[in-house]
């Protein structure tokens, strides 16, 4: 109902300056015009306010893009720490043995699926001693737990030369104390990344 | 209850002599002679400004375990009361003065030599200053005259050679009294808290001489007592350095940086550095020159079994050295070209504990390990002639013994006293004193006789 009569309004209103003009004689301005500065602002304001808009959905999608990437980043370093524990978890030996023991079997393996994943990474394995060995002939026992580690990655395909060892014997004990369970403890392999590590894959 | 006394007997009469108190456990395989030892009386005087010297020398005297040495209860009143003369300054200057020329009995009379053998006095000593020059006058007591008198002009005390210089006098003396060197003059390297250490043998002047912040193990000297080498860790290898004792100069072994090397050894001629390499292969002994610092040599080839921890003898002809070829580490011994390599120490499979640390006595005719015994480490001496071992401790853990120059005294490891140091004993009497009264050292290794200080050496 009312747009229809809008609509009239309109049409009366058309029809009134058609007789007008007809008349010859045009009758004075009445209606005011608006002047060209009000329409350039007002442009202005109406372009102003798309670009705010679009500026604020840029900004948005820019945020997105940002948190996106932050999330997947963060994804990644989560992935890549747990992959960088997995591969800094010690395997431990028996008093005076530097045989790899069944149970760190699949903790080795673990090591050879991340080193399979990441073929830029180089690590080194350091081998220690507990405190009830000779201090000398420890350095030599610690080198045979790193090599037996070694030996373990490389036959089951990995690159030797990807693999660096090192002996410290029992100059640095992972626990302090001198019963059994430090011993245990102390009796161990050590794995760190050399190089190739900033952005661990998942194997 | 009988039983009780007789086995207190033993132990009383090392407690005559043994100042530590703790003396228990080293008892195996020593046979103690009581009463064999010449007694010695270290004269007292007053007011003559020699206290810290006559001190030094008594100490090295005792420590020496060659004599009975007299301590005398008031010394001063026996003097007096038994002295015909004053024994002023004076007179004893002129007596000493005229004893280097006069020997044996030339000067009876101004000791009351009866009253000294009495107290069993073999020798009497008399320290006396004539200006500069300190005068170190020997009594023969049973001769009834003066054995020698030994001038020497030492330092100021506080002079860092000092002490090194005095104890050069009592070994003089020692050599006047019974015509064998002593080991006063010497020092003892070790390793604490990573870094290598020095020690005067009477426990004096403890310094430190590394000269680097990584961690340090196993120092060895050259024969010449002016340089000692030692393993470092470094970068994941070891490296093995050459150190002036005086200058503190140090030079990386040439070829090392490449592998894990440790456990360095000179030659007697100081030209041959025997070392340990591990590898993928596991640890073999090498040698490189080290005059020339070229000529890497493979001595052993383990394949399946570690070599290491190599000894030369002192005539230079052979090494002893670890390996684990039986299952265990025990005692080997070769040319020193690497052939001939045979069991040194013998040992029952299945029963004998890891043997390991071996060092070759400077007489030859030893050679000094420690073996696992029941869960701990004690040390033993290998007879080179008979091929026969004998342990030497039993109580609590010892370990990495290191002989001195006289091949009758041993510093070693122990943690006896509740914390592990450097321990001395003395192979003929059975004594056995600390070195240190601190925690933490380890790898001990003792000096040949150092006739000057390095550090006045150019």
């Amino acid at each position: 109902m009312k747009s229809v009569s809008l609509l009239l309004a309109l049409g009366l209103g058309a029809a009134m300056i058609t007789a007008g003009s007809c008349g010859g004689n045009p009758p004075p301005q009445t209606t005011p015009q608006p002047n060209t500065d009000s329409i350039a602002a007002a442009e202005r304001a109406r372009q102003d306010s798309i670009d705010e808009a679009n500026r604020r959905a840029q900004e948005e999608r820019e945020r997105i893009r940002r948190q996106q990437e932050a999330d997947a980043a963060a994804a990644l370093a989560r992935s890549s720490e747990d992959v960088r524990n997995t591969l800094a978890e010690r395997i431990h030996f028996d008093l005076d043995k530097s045989n790899i023991r069944s149970n760190d079997m699949g903790v080795l393996d673990q090591k050879v699926a991340i080193l399979q994943a990441n073929p830029d990474l180089r690590i080194r394995v350091a081998g220690h001693c507990d405190e009830r060995g000779s201090d000398e002939y420890n350095l030599a026992l610690g080198n045979r737990r790193a090599q037996s580690a070694k030996q373990y990655l490389v036959s089951h395909g990995i690159d030797a030369s990807r693999i660096e060892t090192q002996s410290w014997g029992e100059e640095r004990p992972a626990v302090d104390g001198h019963d059994e369970s430090a011993w245990s403890q102390n009796r161990r392999d050590e794995f760190e990344v050399i190089s190739g590590g900033d952005n661990l894959h998942r194997p | 209850m009988a039983v009780a006394v007789l086995s207190i007997v033993p132990s009383f009469h090392l407690s005559a002599q043994d100042t530590s108190a703790i003396d228990r456990g080293v008892r195996i395989g020593i046979i103690y002679r009581p009463g064999v030892r010449p007694g010695l009386v270290m004269l007292p005087r007053t007011g003559v400004g020699l206290d810290s010297v006559r001190a030094i020398i008594a100490r090295d005297l005792d420590y020496s375990d060659r004599f009975e040495v007299i301590t005398l209860p008031g010394g001063d009143s026996i003097r007096l009361a038994t002295s015909s003369s004053t024994p002023t300054r004076g007179t004893g200057t002129r007596r000493s003065g005229t004893g280097t020329a006069a020997t044996g009995g030339a000067q009876a009379g101004t000791l009351n030599y009866p009253l000294y053998q009495a107290l069993g006095a073999d020798f009497a000593l008399d320290i006396t200053a004539a200006g500069d020059t300190t005068v170190a006058t020997l009594h023969d007591v049973a001769a009834a005259g003066i054995r020698r008198a030994v001038r020497v002009k030492l330092p100021r005390p506080g002079d860092p050679d000092f002490r090194q210089a005095v104890h050069r006098l009592a070994d003089q003396t020692l050599l006047a009294a019974l015509g064998t060197a002593g080991i006063a003059a010497t020092r003892i390297l070790f390793v604490k808290d990573g870094k290598v250490y020095q020690i005067d043998q009477d426990g004096a002047e403890q310094k430190l001489v590394s000269s680097s912040d990584r961690q340090a193990m196993s120092p060895a000297w050259a024969s010449d007592g002016r340089r000692f080498a030692y393993m470092e860790f470094q970068a994941g290898k070891g490296w093995l350095y050459l150190q002036e004792m005086g200058s503190g100069k140090r030079t990386a072994v040439s070829t090392t940086g490449s592998a894990l090397d440790f456990t360095p050894a000179f030659s007697p001629d100081g030209q041959t550095l025997a070392f340990s390499r591990a590898t993928e292969e596991g640890t073999d002994l090498y040698t490189i020159n080290v005059k020339s610092n070229c000529c890497l040599r493979r001595l052993t080839v383990g394949r399946f079994s570690d070599n290491l921890s190599p000894t030369f003898s002192p005539d230079g002809q052979r090494i002893a050295f670890v390996s684990t070829r039986p299952g265990l580490p025990q005692i080997y011994v070769m040319a020193a070209d690497g052939t001939d390599q045979q069991l040194f120490a013998p040992f029952d499979y299945g029963v004998t504990g890891s043997s390991n640390a071996p060092e070759w006595s400077p007489d030859g005719q030893s050679v000094a390990f420690h073996r696992d015994v029941a869960g701990t480490l004690q040390v033993f001496v290998l007879d080179v002639r008979t091929r026969t071992v004998r342990q030497l401790t039993s109580v609590g853990r010892n370990e990495d013994p290191t002989w001195a120059p006289d091949s009758r005294h041993l510093a070693f490891v122990s943690d006896r006293s509740g914390y592990r140091q450097l321990w001395i004993i003395d192979l003929d009497t059975g004594r056995i004193r600390p070195l240190l009264q601190q925690s933490g050292a380890r790898l001990p290794a003792w000096s040949p006789r150092l006739s000057e200080a390095p550090s006045t050496t150019p």
